[in-house]
């Protein structure tokens, strides 16, 4: 019985996983683009050890960093009013109206941001500009809040999952020993809600590294280490697509094993 | 690069061998060409550039599809390409049946064995195809040809004629001083770098560029310097044409590097968008459809390639893309009587300094005995400029 699905997980996924890795170390023929069968170390040391791709890879961590804090920023008072101080009727509600966004397309809200953010110019720009009169047009910060917005209810839903299991009973004696409502914020819901955070955190964090349609369409000319992955692989040059994998997948895996640390997989 | 050179010398000896004991065998490719096609099989699948398969969905007036089905019975399957690189991608799949190649593609396409040469006897209206498009170095090998030419044209400097003066030279793409830094619109691809060399062309002299495809390393060197100087000037770098589309009717770009097809939809809902070329020079494609060498439906490949360059649909395509026709006769069909002379169609100067999209390779293209940069070096080197 179980033997099937564990066929499948090793077969077609980690599988592919391995051809995929094995592929960078393939030599390509510069004119048909195609990979030879000759073997290589050359498509790694491109990837790993020129100046611009790490520039790159540093500027593609810190804008999902910052897109993960943003969503944590936004879900914590978000989730606490939700399960705290929303009347019961109201709470399933609200939690279906801000999950709601999900049932719409990608490229449907990647679009509608554009919208949003798109610069002052010839025909007067997009609704930040008509108004309130000024857009920070695109780049770093329509990337940022974009991801945030895409990947919020992935960060909402375990965090409202983690102040549903705070027991009362510490809030009240936290109250009982003297601490003001921001003290048991820091010293009481906060250390219990860190799992909580740290599983949201792993589906924003991962989604907003491995974005390049986003950045396309609201990163003006701002570029993150999916675009050259996407760039290289229709260039087409395979193997040295295969080699820049690598930074997602290694950056990911020290990921993980940080956020398991933090109990991230207790709350799945 | 060597072991290619021992390889080519390699089959080289093997093909004198075989000329010397056989005579009469014309060769592997062309013996296996068609003799004459069957039935269509119902369906065709096409990779193409935007706006050359067109079935009334875009605009019910453009449609050279619905007849094609109707006469032929092949459903009409089309993927939108949006570079060289992608459709080179694409064919390799296998997935598709015939495609749309520019000259940066046909090369490769050709090496890797991904599309298969064509017997033009199966396909009448190749007759009526312009003789100076005909058996081309980025369409046939060895005198046989290996798809059919479709149209040609420049890429075009689009801008906004409410955002100020139009421009004039490829200068206005590259110069700090521009009067549209800061919104300027740039292909996302390395074959851009071309236009970079043409900048060079006009600026430099002195770098003795004569082909933007065969650049040395010094060469290859100050195109990639006037890029990096570019970069502080540029508002969007596009690989979807329908991005570039987008911010110039919005006003957010007011020029750009752009193709005819994007300037008629943008003007189409901002009438300030126009589009020009390049005193300069240009960049340009000469396309041709190709079937691919693991085609699944290879009659209806051959119907498609028949009617694509016939005059009606020829025509039609060349209006709505912003092309030269490829077939002599499309000329008498246009909706716009000026059509061909309006793109040049027949006119050999007007092609003198548009320079086809083509594969750079290590041999220099321009026949210099010097070492140029090949592709490889281009996506590489393009990737780290926009890293």
């Amino acid at each position: 019985m179980v033997s099937g699905p564990v066929l499948w997980l090793v077969v077609v996924y980690l599988g592919s996983l391995a051809l995929l890795i094995t592929s960078a170390f393939f030599r390509l023929d510069d004119f048909t683009g195609k990979s030879t069968s000759e073997w290589t170390l050359a498509n790694l040391d491109e990837a790993f050890t020129t100046g611009a791709y790490r520039t790159l890879v540093v500027r593609s961590v810190l804008i999902a960093a910052a897109a993960t804090a943003t969503c944590i920023a936004v879900a914590l008072p978000v989730a606490f009013y939700i399960s705290r101080l929303a009347r019961p009727w109201a709470k399933r509600g609200l939690v279906v109206a801000l999950t709601i966004p999900l049932w719409a397309g990608y490229l449907v809200k990647a679009y509608a941001l554009r919208a949003i953010f798109e610069p002052g110019g010839a025909n007067g720009g997009g609704f930040l500009n008509s108004v309130f009169g000024g857009s920070p047009g695109f780049g770093y910060t329509a990337t940022i809040v974009t991801l945030a917005y895409l990947w919020f209810p992935y960060m909402l839903l375990p965090v409202y999952t983690g102040f549903e299991r705070l027991p009362d009973s510490l809030l009240d004696a936290s109250g009982d020993l003297g601490a003001g409502t921001l003290r048991t914020f820091r010293s009481v819901i906060f250390p219990l809600l860190i799992p909580s955070i740290a599983a949201g955190s792993i589906f924003t964090f991962s989604l907003s590294l491995g974005d390049y349609i986003t950045v396309k369409v609201v990163g003006g000319t701002t570029q993150m280490i999916g675009n050259i992955i996407e760039r290289t692989l229709l260039a087409p040059n395979q193997p040295l697509a295969a080699a820049f994998t690598l930074w997602p997948i290694s950056i990911m895996v020290v990921y993980l094993v940080v956020m398991s640390r933090l109990g991230a997989f207790k709350n799945l | 690069m060597k072991r290619a050179r021992k390889v080519f010398t390699l089959s080289a000896v093997a093909l004198l061998t075989l000329a010397a004991c056989g005579g009469d065998d014309e060769g592997g490719s062309s013996s296996d060409l068609p003799k004459e096609l069957g039935e269509g099989e119902g369906a065709v699948n096409l990779v193409a550039w935007a706006g050359y398969v067109e079935d009334g969905s875009t605009d019910p007036a453009v449609d050279w599809v619905t007849s094609f089905e109707e006469e032929t019975g092949c459903e009409v399957n089309v993927k939108i390409g949006n570079t060289s690189d992608e459709m080179v991608e694409l064919m390799q799949s296998g997935e598709y049946d015939a495609v749309s190649a520019s000259g940066d593609a046909t090369l490769r396409l050709i090496a890797g064995g991904d599309v298969a040469p064509v017997n033009t006897d199966l396909i009448p209206n190749y007759a009526d195809v312009f003789d100076d498009l005909k058996n081309k170095p980025w369409n046939s090998v060895d005198g046989v040809a290996y798809g059919v030419p479709h149209g040609r044209g420049a890429n075009v400097l689009a801008y906004n004629s409410e955002a100020g003066p139009a421009p004039t030279s490829i200068k206005d793409m590259f110069d700090p001083a521009s009067p549209w830094a800061g919104q300027i619109s740039v292909y996302d691809s390395p074959i851009y770098i071309a236009d970079a060399a043409i900048y060079l062309m006009a600026t430099q002299p002195e770098l003795g560029i004569t082909d933007p495809y065969a650049l040395d390393a010094d060469q290859f060197a100050a195109a990639i310097e006037a890029l990096k100087t570019q970069e502080s000037i540029v508002g969007q770098y596009w690989s979807l044409y329908t991005d570039q589309q987008a911010s110039l009717e919005s006003g957010s770009i007011t020029l750009g590097t752009s193709w005819q097809v994007i300037v008629n939809l943008a003007s189409a809902n901002a009438p300030a968008i126009m589009a020009t070329k390049a005193e300069d020079g240009a960049t340009g494609w000469s396309d041709t459809w190709m079937i691919s060498s693991k085609a699944k439906h290879p009659n209806c490949a051959y119907k498609w390639l028949n009617h694509i360059i016939s005059p009606q649909a020829n025509a039609g395509v060349a209006e709505w893309f912003g092309e030269a026709p490829s077939n002599s006769k499309s000329c008498d069909l246009t909706a716009d009587p000026n059509h061909c002379s309006t793109y040049h169609a027949g006119e050999t100067e007007y092609w003198e300094n548009v320079y086809y999209w083509t594969t750079p390779t290590e041999k220099c293209l321009d026949g210099r005995d010097a070492k140029c940069i090949p592709y490889t070096e281009w996506v590489n080197a393009w990737n780290e400029l926009r890293a």
